[in-house]
């Protein structure tokens, strides 16, 4: 179906499953129960869920198929951020136009930026798309506030002049009527679940752009990108010229990241200079490593617990560990309160730093590989007789 | 001219700190082959070891004084550091005012025994592994240390004063011949000048003229044939990465009263520090020093006035402007050798 083998179809259908009822899904523990503050079916985090998995599929063709480690995708987040908010204050609220303009304008951007930084590749490859998305936030900052609104950010005021604007149009971002942020609230038993507008609005491109991924991942295309993080040189040898394949990659990493920038703005009409940043670069790489570079769910796994547990441990604070550790006597309880309390609340991103680093050193292929590892000692897999080394070689890294 | 010789001067300070960073990045990379993204938390690990040294020498008993009363009447409390008590009023004042020059000497061991650590504990099992795991892992040893130093120290930066000595600015127009107040510096920023280009040529005289340089130097240049002759090369190069975070740290040191410490300076001086040593060439260690400088004294003339009028924002991007040109047209680098980091 749809150009998928049948195990793929499958695939992607268990994905569609997944999303759609991912309302449902994360709302396991009934309100008012000691655990709902584990539950994660708000429309807020699910919405950041679906964004940042498909920044992160995005960034995923790129790293995870060519191996080149680009430390500047945050850019093109926050360049699709600014194309839409610009579409609401020329146009309307409506999202359609901006979603649009911010893909082509950040392919754009990709497309200069790639042209440039893949001449070189390697470490110097991180620097260079480092010292753009740099130069970028650092620009945004300073000279071009007229476009960008400085440090305020970008946002609507009631001067612009929205020149699409009737009469009783919704006056927050919307897709032909749909508000974003309207959600029905369905109460069952003790649960309560949120179905919002805005989720389903990401959630549906999120599965049209997974099947998109997920196509070029079967294509020629994605086999010869993953030729060229094999082995550039026997490419080379081959005829191929490496570069163009590259590129292609490169433009549309860059259009997915666009995209969800985009979609950020779509749930929030609101565009800083804070996206760009390194450290938002930093973020997705740490998304993609943490569910497993260059393997199809992966990217959305590592972005889904990222933002789950940067939701979670956040909110967990020293009396909410009190209540879990009471069974223990009392002065057992405080010290275990205190060794645990630097990692929770605000110092949840050294958990995430702890745990990044446990993930490169242990598990470089991420949450996939651990649980493909779990897999195979349940069901025996792994007594299957190893592959020959030397005509199966190890797709290392394109780094080194 | 009084203009650029301002300029030059202004960027010597920030050049200083890019070239010791840079130096040290490059000594790592050039004997372990291991690109440090931990790199600018060690340098932040320093400054904060200069806040240490001066909240613990601050360290004060209370006592209540008699003969004063507060604004309420109660008898006046009175603060007295520990170190003023123990050594006089005079010494001990003078001990506490120089906090950050003392720090140096308390920041060396604590900097070799992290680098040492970092390299036996975690960087070790990281040289057969490929460079994007290199940087990956450091990276998150860097959001660890700089998440450890936030919960210790707090959020805010912490002023961190120089002596009273070196407080003021120094006339330098007037020491070379040009009129008064034409070229006024801080003296801490001469100071921070004179002690980076100590510590440079400290590190180069190590490597050129002791017989453990020259060893080091062998090994940076062909590693196998150097332990084929019965040298243990990786024990050396363990002490080269604590060296390397050394000159790291007391570039921190130093800087804290420069710019107060707070926990995310690392982060800021590394992705600038990458871009010094990727203009310098990869693995030079003169290329490293050059590059520093010259992109401080630019990013300084580029945030003047007169430059601004002409390019708006070009002091925000001068750096990563330079960095693009020269991978362009040099791949190598200023300075850098063949045959390192190339594919």
């Amino acid at each position: 179906m749809l150009g998928l083998s049948k195990k793929d179809t499958t695939f992607l259908l268990i994905v569609i499953f997944l999303t759609l009822a991912t309302p449902i899904l994360l709302q396991p523990f009934p309100e008012n129960s000691a655990l709902a503050q584990f539950n994660a079916g708000y429309p807020d985090l699910m919405q950041r869920f679906a964004i940042f998995g498909i920044f992160a599929i995005g960034f995923n063709i790129l790293f995870g198929l060519t191996g080149y480690l680009s430390f500047g995708h945050a850019a093109f987040l926050g360049v699709g951020s600014y194309s839409v908010v610009w579409m609401y204050k020329l146009l309307s609220y409506n999202v359609l136009p901006g979603l649009i303009l911010a893909v082509i304008v950040s392919g754009l951007f990709a497309l200069l930026i790639g042209y440039i930084s893949l001449r070189r590749s390697g470490i110097y490859f991180s620097i260079l798309t480092l010292a753009f998305a740099q130069m970028s936030f650092n620009l945004a900052y300073s000279v071009l506030t007229p476009l960008t609104n400085g440090e305020t950010g970008l946002q609507v005021y009631t001067d612009d002049p929205q020149v699409l604007v009737s009469e009783g149009s919704p006056l927050s971002p919307h897709f032909f009527g749909i508000v974003m942020n309207e959600s029905a609230k369905i109460d069952v038993g003790g649960w309560q679940f949120t179905f919002s507008n805005g989720y389903y609005f990401c959630a549906i491109i999120a599965i049209l752009v997974f099947y998109l991924s997920m196509r070029i991942f079967r294509s020629p295309f994605g086999v010869m990108l993953r030729a060229i993080k094999t082995n550039q040189t026997r490419m080379n040898y081959t005829g191929l010229n490496p570069r163009p394949y590259t590129l292609a990659a490169f433009v549309i990493s860059g259009m997915y990241a666009g995209l969800a920038g985009a979609l950020l703005a779509a749930m929030d009409p609101l565009a800083g200079a804070e996206r760009m940043q390194w450290t938002a670069s930093g973020e997705v790489v740490l998304m993609t490593i943490l569910g497993g570079a260059g393997t199809l769910m992966g990217p959305v796994l590592g972005a889904g617990f990222i933002k789950y547990f940067e939701n979670i441990f956040s909110k967990i604070n020293d009396n909410i560990l009190h209540t879990w550790f009471s069974a223990l006597p009392d002065g057992l309880e405080d010290a275990v309160v205190f060794v645990l309390h630097p990692f929770i609340g605000k110092g949840w991103h050294l958990t995430l730093g702890l745990l990044f680093m446990l993930v490169v050193i242990f598990l470089p292929g991420g949450l996939m590989e651990g649980g493909t590892r779990i897999w195979n000692a349940i069901t025996g897999k792994n007594r299957k007789k190893k592959q020959d080394a030397d005509h199966h070689p190890k797709p290392s890294a394109h780094v080194n | 001219m009084d203009a650029i010789i301002l300029q030059i001067l202004n960027g010597l300070d920030k050049g200083s700190a890019y070239a010791l960073i840079a130096l040290g990045l490059t000594l790592i990379f050039g004997t372990l082959g291991v690109v440090n993204f931990a790199h600018g938390a060690l340098f932040m690990l320093g400054a904060f070891c200069a806040v240490t040294l001066q909240r613990i020498l601050s360290l004060s008993f209370t006592v209540e004084d008699p003969t004063q009363k507060d604004f309420l009447g109660n008898p006046l409390k009175v603060d007295t550091p520990y170190v003023v008590n123990w050594f006089g009023d005079v010494t001990g004042n003078a001990i506490l005012d120089w906090s950050v020059p003392l720090a140096i000497l308390f920041a060396i061991p604590v900097m070799l025994l992290v680098g040492y650590v970092m390299e036996r504990g975690l960087i070790k099992h990281f040289y057969k592994r490929p460079h994007a795991d290199q940087i990956l892992v450091t990276f998150g040893l860097a959001i660890v240390i700089q998440e450890i130093v936030k919960y210790f120290y707090g959020a805010n930066p912490i002023p961190t004063p120089a002596p009273d000595m070196f407080r003021g600015s120094v006339d330098f127009g007037v020491m070379v011949g040009f009129a008064e107040n034409q070229i006024i510096y801080p003296y801490w920023r001469l100071v921070y000048f004179l002690f980076s280009a100590v510590i440079i040529g400290a590190v180069f005289a190590f490597l050129r003229f002791t017989t453990f340089g020259m060893v080091v130097r062998a090994g940076m240049a062909d590693r196998e044939t150097v332990g084929l002759l019965g040298i243990n090369i990786d024990k050396r190069f363990t002490i080269m990465f604590g060296i390397a975070a050394a000159v790291a740290g007391l570039a921190g040191v130093m800087y804290a009263p420069i710019n107060s410490p707070n926990y995310h300076m690392g982060m800021d001086f590394l992705v600038l520090s990458f871009v010094v040593v990727v203009v310098g060439g990869m693995g030079s260690l003169p290329g490293a020093v050059l590059a520093g400088f010259l992109l401080g004294i630019l990013e300084s003339f580029a945030s003047m006035n007169e430059v601004k009028s002409i390019i708006p924002g070009i002091d925000q991007i001068i750096i990563y402007l330079v960095a693009i040109i020269i991978l362009l047209t040099r791949p190598r680098g200023l300075m850098g050798r063949r045959g390192v980091m190339e594919e």
